[in-house]
Parts: C-alpha cells; structure tokens; sequence
C-alpha cells in the first residue's frame, strides 16, 4: 500500500498573527508555525493503514517555503517514509495553483490514497484535496471520520449534518480527513532523530500565478469589554432594554 | 488550561537546533495534554501517576541521552535537559522520576555495568518494563554518604547485603535497586561499589514514606536490606569508590539545573496571566509597580538561568563540563525557581494557595528538589572547594 499524504505548514493557532505592513499578509516574525492539524489525522491514518498492512510506504508532500522542511520532518518523526517539498519562494499560491502543483507530483507515483487534511487551519478554503482528485480524475471522498480499507476498496464514514454518511470507493482515492478519525501520535524522540536521515527532496517550484489575488487583510474588530447590568430577576428588565435599544438584537 | 508557550526573552530558541526544538515542543505537549489535566488531583491524593510510565517509554524520556544500541533515544545533552525542564515544567515528581530511572539508574548500569548487565536491563528500563530505584542516603547519612553503614559482604557464590536506605525516589515501584554498600571496612569509602538488586529479592523490602508535603505525585520511600543475597553479576563491576555514586549525582544534577527552569517557567506563566486578569482596586494587579517589580525579577533570574543550562549543555556535549559547575547550575536554578514559584504563590493572594493553580506545588516540591542531590548548602561548599582550594565541608 502506497500513500500519500499533502501537508501543509500554517502559524500554530495560538499564536497571535499580525499583519506584515504589505497588508495582506501575515508577519511572520515570533510566529510559531506547526503542522497542519487536520493534516495530523491524515498522517496518522496513513501510518495505521500502513502498519495494519505491515508493508507499504507513506510519502509525505508539502507545498512551501523552505522552512516547511521543518514541517516535513515532523511527520517523518511521526514515523513517514520520506518526504518531498515542493519549494516555492514567497508567499503560497491560491489553492487551485497549489492543487496544480501537488497533481503533477502526484500523477505518476501510482498511491493507492491520497489523503489531506480537510482544511488547513490559517486560510480555511477546504478545496485543495477535491482539486486534486478532480485533476487526477480519481473518486474523491470528503471530512472522513471514520475509514475501512479492504479488497481494493475502501469504506468511509463522514459526519453530515445530523447523521453519518456510508460512502463506498474504488482504490485509488483521495480522501479528506477529519477531527475524529484518529488521535495522532506524538513523534517519538527517537523518531525525532530518525528523522534527519530520511529522504527529503527538494523540488523547486513555480506555481503559476492563479486567477485569486489577496488584496487586503484586516483583523476582526476588538471586542468590547462586556458590561454587567446587575444580578438576579431586579437586572432582567435592564437587560431586556439594553438587548432592544443597544444592542438592538430584539 | 491554553497550550504552554514557554518563557524565551532572550530569543534562546535560536541557540536550539530544529531537532532540540522539535523534542521540547513534543514534550511540552504531552505534558500539556497528559499530564496537567490530570497532576492537580494525584498531588493531592499523594500519587504518582503511573497510568504514565507507557506512554513516557513509548516517548522515549528514560536514558534519552544514552546509546540507540540500548534501546534509548541517543540525543544529545542539551535535548535531555529540555526534556526534564518541559517534566518539571509540569511536575517535579513527574521529572524526578524520569530522572531517577535514567539518571541514577541506566547511567551506572552503562557506566560500571558489564555488557551482559547493559544488554540484559538497559533496553527493558528504556522500555519502562523495568523501574529502577537508586539507593545511597540512609537515615544517619545524607549530605555525608561516604559515612554509609550498609554493607555487601562476599560470599561463597555472590554478596550479601544489610542495610537500611531513606528517601528513595520510586522505591516502592521499582523492580530493580541500585543499592550502594561499603565492601570493606566502615571507614573505607574506596570500598563502595553498586549492585542491582531485584526488588523481589528475600530479606529486600520497601515502604511508603508517610506525611510528605512535598513531592507529593512522587514515590518516595524507605529501603531495608536484610541479608539480602545476590549473585555475583549483581555488581556493578567498573564501580569503585564513593565517585561512582558521585559520578551519577553529577549527571542526576544536570538534568535538575534544567528541571528548575521548567518549573519557574511554569509558575512565571501563571503569574503574568493572573497579573493582567486579576482586577483588584478597579484595574488589573499587573499595572501596580509591586507587581511588576515581582515580574521582572522572575523574567531575569529565569532568562539567566536558561543561559546557564544551555552553556553548561553545550559544555557536556564536548566532555567538558565539569562537576562544579553543575553544582553552580543545579544550586542557582533551583534557588531562583524556588523564589519564582514563591512570588507567585503570592502574586495570586488566596488562590496562590489552591491545587487548582500551579505555584504552591511547585514552591512545594521546589523545597525537596533544593534538598536532594546535594543540599543547596552542599552546592556552596563544593563552589567554596573550588573556588579556595579548601575543604570546608568537615
Ligand atoms: C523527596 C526526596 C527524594 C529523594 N530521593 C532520593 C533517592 O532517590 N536516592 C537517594 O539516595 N536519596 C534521595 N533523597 C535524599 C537526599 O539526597 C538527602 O535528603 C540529601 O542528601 C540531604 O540529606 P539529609 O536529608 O540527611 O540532610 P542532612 O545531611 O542531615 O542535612 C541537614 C542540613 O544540614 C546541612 N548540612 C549538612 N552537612 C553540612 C555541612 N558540612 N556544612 C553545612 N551544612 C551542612 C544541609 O545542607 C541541611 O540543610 C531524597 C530526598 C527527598 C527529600
Ligand atoms: C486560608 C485563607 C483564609 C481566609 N479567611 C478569611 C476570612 O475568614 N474572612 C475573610 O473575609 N477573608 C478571608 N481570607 C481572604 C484574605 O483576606 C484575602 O485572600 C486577602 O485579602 C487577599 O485578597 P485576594 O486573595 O483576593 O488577593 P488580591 O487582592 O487579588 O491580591 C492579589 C495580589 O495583588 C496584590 N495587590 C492587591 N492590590 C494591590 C495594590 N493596590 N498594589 C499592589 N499590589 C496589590 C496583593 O498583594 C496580592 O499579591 C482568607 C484567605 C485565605 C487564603
């Protein structure tokens, strides 16, 4: 079983993030950047389908700066066989550019799955695992929670609104993955050091420049220090007025 | 409780290689997510979360410095101090333990131990299928060893050991004893040596210390030797004197220096956020200058005392650190994160006192941790040595 897993490095969603004075985008200075969190699931899945199988490989593929090698070797240490950045200078594409890059990588290494994380945590857009199916022309299944593979075919839960969804594929797939579908491990210390000696290539890459531009960022407004109108029934017609006239939410 | 961010005023994270970083952020979050939900409670019930002992093999803490061959991480000795500055920076007890089976445990046996010895308990005490325990204060002998009255006497097809050892970490959990005893005359101190003794030896028991108000998730207790036999391969054969011992407390030490640091880090922590939280006389406490003086002695004694560690780490990765400055390093840190987690104890007025909050069992296990592994005052009197060139220990 051949897979592998696109991953991305985003700021750690604890860290405060400012806006570089170009205002669009982020400064990066001080900020701590992880893993993607969702790519977390799709890794470790990757490393249980593996395990399971006992053979097979897990290929680890990043679209980034040079310092997303640092994001690469986090799941090496998680436990991935190798890893392939596919280096860009700046800032990252749009996602259909990035979709683009990842397929051409992709098209001939003949994975049994694909898997990405259902959303990278900084831009939210949810598009580049569909994209690459599309691109591919492979069946795609998305915000899998749960993941059965046998036969040649796999067997995924997603969570829907109100209920879980069955869906059934053929091998190869794409398969976005979700909260829930696993608890990724920590990397290992020795994992950790087992790390610097596997294969990372290095790809220099040229997206083109896609069709979506960022033209500003802003941060969401401050929020108000919140006022406490009183205590108990006494504060409730106060409460009632402020909703109605302040806030105007009644 | 958010993710801990750790305290860096210095930008010291760029004298870290990515791997060192990479170990103390994965550490850092298993602490996080394992064990601060969880140490509150077995602080107060006076346990030692042993639900952990798996998941912190599988990580690779214990002997993380020494040889893969051995089944360890084989990293480096500013990664090993990370790794018990993030332990402490939850709990000291959690990091004495990690301590004591690498420490005091793994190292002597890799140390002074014969291949069979290394290859036969090194890969399962990595493993943490075996718990080790290191033994050398007794109740009459504690800053003075070398005064030990437990002794190994040879006999026809191995030793056999009496004795009596106080203030054991993790000695009522072990498997396994590094059990220190003079082989010779009382007053020959070049006559001790080390045996690993299994704990389910006959005549060998061990028993709860009652009452501690420090250290309280820790396993702390009292060892009784009586005519406990082993065979001969229960010697440590390279051991010889009281600097085997000694040799161990060095590397123990180290690991402390680093400890401490966690410790201030953590209680640091709670402080600024509670400074700029708490609103007493209409605005937050952070904003009156007696605060912010407290804060800024912390900030400076912590950011010292991680450039120490990180020198003195250097140091030990070229073979040139010597005991001394462990001593330096192990009798300042611990001194500053003693004072740091008391300040916050005290920035938090009334809470400062709860479980629910971190400084009182940190100043708590602080005051243990200034006491073991050669007492603050030991420190002074080995600097004092250095320093004139005079004994003034007796
Ligand atoms: C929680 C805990 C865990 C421990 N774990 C272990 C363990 O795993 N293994 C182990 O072997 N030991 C362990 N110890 C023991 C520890 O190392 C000793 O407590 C320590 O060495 C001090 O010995 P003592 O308690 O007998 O104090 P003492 O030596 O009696 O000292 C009492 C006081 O006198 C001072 N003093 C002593 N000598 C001098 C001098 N020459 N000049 C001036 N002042 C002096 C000391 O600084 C101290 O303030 C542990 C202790 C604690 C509290
Ligand atoms: C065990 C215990 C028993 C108690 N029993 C009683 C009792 O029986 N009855 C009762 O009424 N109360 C009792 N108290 C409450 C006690 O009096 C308060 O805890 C104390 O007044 C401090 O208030 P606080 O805890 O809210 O701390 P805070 O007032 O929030 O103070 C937090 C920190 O800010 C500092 N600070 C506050 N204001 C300033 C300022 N203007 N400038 C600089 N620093 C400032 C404080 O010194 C402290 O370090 C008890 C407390 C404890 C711990």
């Amino acid at each position: 079983m051949k897979i592998a897993v696109c991953i991305k490095r985003v700021p750690d969603s604890e860290t405060r993030v400012k806006i570089a004075a170009d205002g669009k985008s982020l400064d990066e200075a001080g900020v701590k950047f992880i893993l993607n969190p969702y790519d977390e699931f799709a890794v470790e899945e990757a490393l249980r389908l593996k395990e399971k199988a006992g053979t097979g490989e897990v290929v680890v593929i990043a679209l980034g700066p040079p310092a997303a090698q640092e994001t690469i070797r986090t799941a090496l240490a998680m436990g991935a066989d190798r890893g392939v950045l596919l280096q860009i200078q700046g800032l990252h594409p749009d996602g259909l550019e990035t979709a683009k890059a990842l397929a051409a990588e992709l098209r001939d290494a003949a994975c049994d799955l694909i898997l990405f994380g259902k959303m990278a945590i900084d831009d939210y857009n949810h598009q580049v695992g569909p994209m690459v199916a599309e691109l591919l022309d492979l069946p795609c299944v998305t915000t899998v929670a749960h993941l059965e593979i046998a036969g040649g075919k796999g067997t995924a839960e997603r969570e829907i609104e109100g209920g879980v969804e069955v869906v059934e594929f053929p091998l190869p797939a794409v398969l976005t993955t979700d909260k829930g579908l696993n608890e990724p491990r920590y990397p290992a210390l020795k994992g950790i050091m087992a790390a610097k000696k596997k294969p990372l290539d290095v790809k220099p890459t040229a997206p083109g420049p896609g069709a979506l531009e960022i033209l500003s960022l802003t941060p969401p407004p401050e929020r108000q220090a919140g006022k406490i109108v009183g205590e108990g029934s006494a504060a409730v017609s106060e409460l009632v007025r402020l909703l109605r006239e302040e806030a105007k939410v009644l | 409780m958010g993710k801990f961010r750790g305290v860096d005023f210095y930008d010291v994270d760029s004298l870290l290689s990515e791997e060192e970083r990479a170990v103390r952020d994965t550490v850092r979050s298993w602490i996080d997510e394992r064990l601060m939900p969880i140490i509150g409670e077995h602080y107060v019930e006076g346990r030692f979360p042993k639900q952990l002992i798996p998941q912190m093999a599988e990580l690779g803490l214990f002997g993380a410095n020494l040889p893969e061959e051995y089944g360890c991480a084989g990293l480096n000795n500013v990664a090993y101090g990370l790794i018990m500055q993030e332990l402490e920076r939850g709990d000291s007890g959690v990091r004495s333990f990690a301590s004591v089976q690498g420490a005091l445990v793994m190292y002597p046996i890799y140390a002074f131990g014969s291949d069979e010895q290394k290859r036969r308990w090194l890969p399962r005490m990595a493993a943490g299928e075996v718990i080790g325990c290191f033994g050398l204060t007794e109740p009459d002998y504690g800053s003075n060893p070398g005064g030990m009255i437990t002794v190994a006497k040879e006999t026809k097809d191995g030793w056999m050991l009496n004795g009596a050892k106080m203030w054991i970490t993790n000695g009522s959990t072990a498997q396994a004893a590094i059990v220190w005893a003079k082989t010779g005359a009382l007053d020959d101190v070049n006559s001790i040596r080390g045996f690993i003794v299994p704990t389910d030896t006959k005549g060998f028991s061990a028993k709860d210390q009652k009452g501690k108000l420090s250290l309280r998730a820790s396993d702390t207790s009292e060892l009784v030797l009586q005519e406990v036999c082993v065979p001969k391969d229960a010697l440590l054969p390279k051991s010889s004197g009281l600097k085997s011992p000694l040799m161990c407390l060095t590397q123990a030490r180290y690991g402390i220096a680093w400890g401490a640091v966690g410790a201030a880090m953590a209680c640091y922590d709670e402080a600024v956020s509670y400074a700029k939280n708490r609103l007493m006389f209409g605005r937050p406490i952070g904003g009156f200058q007696l605060q912010q003086a407290r804060l800024a002695e912390m900030l400076t004694e912590i950011t010292k005392a991680q450039l120490l560690c990180l020198q003195l780490g250097r140091l030990k990765d070229q073979g040139k650190a010597t005991p001394q400055q462990v001593s330096l390093a192990k009798r300042n840190n611990v001194s500053i994160a003693t004072d740091v987690a008391r300040e916050t104890r005290r920035l938090l007025g009334a809470n400062g006192i709860l479980a629910e909050y971190q400084a009182m069992r940190h100043l708590a296990n602080l005051e243990s941790v200034y006491t073991y592994e050669g007492t603050h005052d030991v420190h002074t009197l080995i600097l004092g040595q250095e320093i004139t060139g005079l004994n003034a220990f007796n």
